[in-house]
């Protein structure tokens, strides 16, 4: 049979952020999909040799525009690792509050876009809806809605007072509800599950082989959760990862579901525990040393590597971002399937092409 | 300390053993990346082993090669292009070969330069990453 090659994206009704692919087809089946990224790669590594240490964490924060936060996070945690400091406990706490609130925008966000490429706007427009109420937590904490600017070396930058975390449980609950109502429907509607149970099954050995993380590796029934190596205050919370088996897209949108409901459990959790005392330890010096920083994004493991020699500015800045570890998977899971199918198993392992051209 | 601080320093002729003895204990590759250094580059190969991190070191000439390891991990195929293309660094036989059109940098090999001097960035202006070469060895 003759083969074709379909050039999908980098400009893509599912694709927000442009990455390619071609498609060689044999009639509607995909036989082979050759990925091409790096239409706007930033080379944000290097700009670590310009940019003082401690300023950094600016750009830390815009090596993506939705886990914003975690990734500034990550890097402070790494210099703070590298020059022994004690963040104080509340800014842990603070910490792991703004990463839950970003998981749980970030899901939302990626329930809605999927509800959009399977045709069920009235869901998109519903999970999008909530995500406001979670923005509006952030911004009335922050000040930002998605770049928080709220994480520094040494600890945060702002508190929660006792005032706005009584309103944030209020909302949580009312998010709560929200949830429920269209999560089931996520769960339960038979055109979304016609539209995705047994679409790009991932093995649980391909996923292990294949270097998959975070939700994409939880729906192949691998238990692995970075959370659970105790950063911040997941030290002190209670937190079993959301594992299923089946391992097709269906089972990745389970399990961001199910996290959606384990975020609000952690963060009041968080809330309950939080205890009193000050946001920032002082920072003095320059880092000299290396160190491997592995924190839980919304889409799974990320990875700050880095290399210090005593000076303002590092030697070496690595991310290993949780897109760029699953696009292999993706790559693989195209392999055999229907051409028709191609936007939901790319959508399903919710690429973020901003994070992967750092 | 934890083992993400350390590094076990090992010689380019090892590297493939040394994988291929983390592979045997199902180790999940997790990262691999290069630094520029004044006269060599230098590796970095990191595995999750009970979520523990294994990093393996070594330091390459910069005339040399290193070999694939994607007969072992497939999924490398993007970093060893990713560390062609940004630090000229020769990896023999990856399974999926981009022969330097993974990133569209405008300055070729833009982090293979001296530190401290940043090279501009940027998408070149014609034959897009679409025009991709590709020799897919899968």
């Amino acid at each position: 049979m003759s083969r074709t090659i379909i050039p999908f994206g980098p400009q893509h009704p599912v694709l927000p952020e442009p990455v390619h692919l071609d498609l060689v087809v044999e009639d509607e089946k995909v036989v082979e999909a050759r990925p091409s990224i790096g239409f706007v790669h930033r080379g944000l590594e290097k700009l670590v040799e310009r940019k003082d240490y401690q300023e950094f964490v600016y750009v830390a924060e815009r090596v993506c525009g939705i886990c914003s936060f975690i990734h500034g996070q990550t890097y402070c945690q790494a210099i703070e690792a590298i020059m022994q400091i004690k963040v104080p406990e509340r800014a842990l706490y603070l910490r792991t509050i703004w990463g839950e609130l970003s998981r749980i925008h970030s899901h939302l966000l990626w329930l809605g876009l999927t509800a959009d490429a399977v045709g069920f706007e009235s869901l998109f427009m519903h999970a999008w809806r909530i995500r406001e109420k979670v923005l509006n937590i952030i911004e009335a904490t922050t000040g930002g809605r998605v770049i928080f600017g709220s994480c520094k070396i040494g600890g945060v930058r702002r508190d929660i007072s006792a005032e706005q975390q009584q309103q944030m449980r209020k909302v949580l609950s009312e998010i709560e509800v929200d949830l429920q109502e269209v999560t089931k429907v996520f769960l339960k509607d038979s055109s979304i599950q016609a539209r995705l149970c047994g679409v790009g099954v991932l093995s649980s050995a391909d996923a292990h082989d294949l270097g998959c993380v975070g939700p994409m590796a939880r729906a192949s029934g691998l238990s692995t959760d970075m959370r659970r190596l105790g950063y911040a205050a997941f030290k002190d919370l209670h937190i079993e990862p959301v594992v299923k088996t089946e391992g097709d897209s269906y089972a990745r949108c389970a399990v961001r579901c199910l996290e959606l409901f384990q975020s609000i459990d952690l963060i009041r959790q968080a809330l309950d525990k939080l205890p009193e005392g000050e946001l920032a330890a002082k920072v003095t010096g320059n880092p000299n040393g290396e160190v491997m920083a592995r924190t839980e994004q919304p889409r799974g493991e990320v990875v700050y590597g880095i290399k210090a020699n005593g000076s303002k500015n590092l030697q070496r800045f690595r991310v290993r971002t949780p897109t760029f570890a699953n696009l292999p998977a993706m790559v693989k899971l195209l392999q055999g399937c229907d051409l028709a199918d191609v936007p939901v198993v790319v959508l399903t392992i919710d690429p973020c092409i901003s994070c992967t051209e750092r | 300390m934890s083992r993400d601080h350390q590094f076990e320093v090992i010689r380019a002729d090892q590297l493939f053993g040394a994988v291929e003895q983390l592979r045997a204990r199902r180790a999940r590759l997790v990262q691999i990346c290069a630094t520029s250094l004044p006269n060599a580059l230098e590796l970095t190969y990191s595995f999750d082993l009970g979520s523990e991190l294994t990093n393996l070191r070594l330091e390459v000439g910069k005339e040399e090669s290193v070999p694939s390891i994607t007969s072992l991990y497939w999924c490398a195929f993007l970093y060893e292009n990713e560390m062609h293309d940004l630090f000229n660094l020769q990896v023999s036989n990856i399974a999926v070969d981009f022969k330097g059109t993974l990133y569209n940098t405008r300055t070729k090999f833009a982090f293979a330069g001296p530190q401290g001097k940043a090279a501009g960035l940027g998408i070149a202006p014609a034959g897009g990453a679409s025009s991709a070469a590709h020799a897919t060895g899968n």
